[in-house]
């Protein structure tokens, strides 16, 4: 596979790569340094990408994967510290007045769920893949697919309707 | 569209069974200007689902990393060891040859001046010879 070929066939979904990367990893820099080693990855592996049928979903399946292992290793070594520099990056004044807007809530709600929760609103709701598309990415039936989603729609909405009724932002 | 049928998707829409279709038509509608006061938190929700799918990658993707740059760094040592060690080589013979040329020099030089001062002792011993014979004649007589 030459590069320009390659290029077609993978550049279409980078946007996809990154926004499930930082989804993930919630830091930008980390996204991006995730979204640059799975895309040389799959350029190490390009005699390979022929043997896939869905070369999309394969990616986002390798991406979920190397950004779930990012996290573990970075449980193991120093969460807290680790934690604390996520929040630090995005404490700046564009955050706070962000804060403001009722867009970000959203944003935290999403972050406070479950990682499958997370993934399966990312693919769904932002991404709007179909469900047998989610159902090969993530390896799980439709059925706990839908399971899950429901219960993270549901979730985002009672918080909503709280802060909403409370008027806490 | 009016609102019965909104709130019927909704409702599956919570429950996970609408389609991309119809998600679609829930976010036209919440995007839209005229949404109904009850339904506001899910404004919220939709405008930020139609943002977030705006977010770029914005950086370029270098399909050569820096991995790479490692091997070629170990090849760029090599050969600088390589002729590092070869110019030492060629270094260290030169001034061996340099030394033997010297040697051969001093070796020529001392040779001369051994042979001058052989001359001078042969001279030397002449002379020796010369008072032996004058020792000899004196005891002849003085005996």
């Amino acid at each position: 596979m030459k590069q320009s070929e390659f290029l077609k066939t993978v550049m279409p979904f980078q946007n996809k790569v990154f926004r499930l990367a930082k989804r993930l990893l919630v830091s930008t820099a980390e996204a991006e340094d995730a979204t640059q080693e799975l895309y040389f990855k799959l350029w190490k592996n390009k005699s390979k990408l022929k043997d896939y049928k869905n070369i999309e979903a394969f990616a986002m399946t390798m991406t979920k994967n190397y950004c779930f292992d990012r996290l573990k290793s970075k449980q193991a070594s120093n969460l807290s510290l680790v934690h604390s520099n996520y929040k630090e990056n995005d404490t700046g004044l564009q955050r706070k007045l962000e804060l403001n807007d009722s867009v970000s809530i959203v944003h935290d709600l999403i972050e406070n769920l479950p990682p499958q929760q997370k993934l399966v609103i990312q693919l769904r709701d932002i991404e709007q893949y179909e469900y047998n598309e989610i159902e090969e990415l993530l390896n799980i039936s439709a059925t706990a697919i839908r399971v899950t989603l429901s219960r993270a729609r549901k979730t985002i909405r009672e918080q909503l309707i709280k802060q909403h009724n409370y008027g806490i932002s | 569209m009016e609102l019965a049928n909104i709130e019927k998707l909704l409702e599956k829409y919570l429950n996970a069974t609408t389609t991309i279709a119809e998600e679609n038509r829930l976010k036209d509608y919440f995007l839209s200007d005229d949404v109904a006061p009850h339904l506001q938190e899910y404004q919220v929700l939709f405008g930020y689902f139609s943002t977030s799918k705006d977010e770029k990658f914005t950086k370029t993707i270098q399909l050569k990393s820096q991995k790479l740059s490692w091997k070629w760094l170990s090849v760029a040592a090599s050969i600088v060891l390589l002729i590092s060690v070869y110019s030492g080589f060629q270094i260290n013979e030169n001034i061996t040859e340099r030394n033997r040329a010297e040697a051969e020099k001093a070796y020529e030089e001392s040779k001369m001046y051994f042979s001058m001062v052989s001359v001078n002792l042969n001279k030397g011993n002449d002379a020796i010879a010369q008072l032996q014979h004058f020792e000899k004649t004196t005891n002849k007589v003085f005996k």
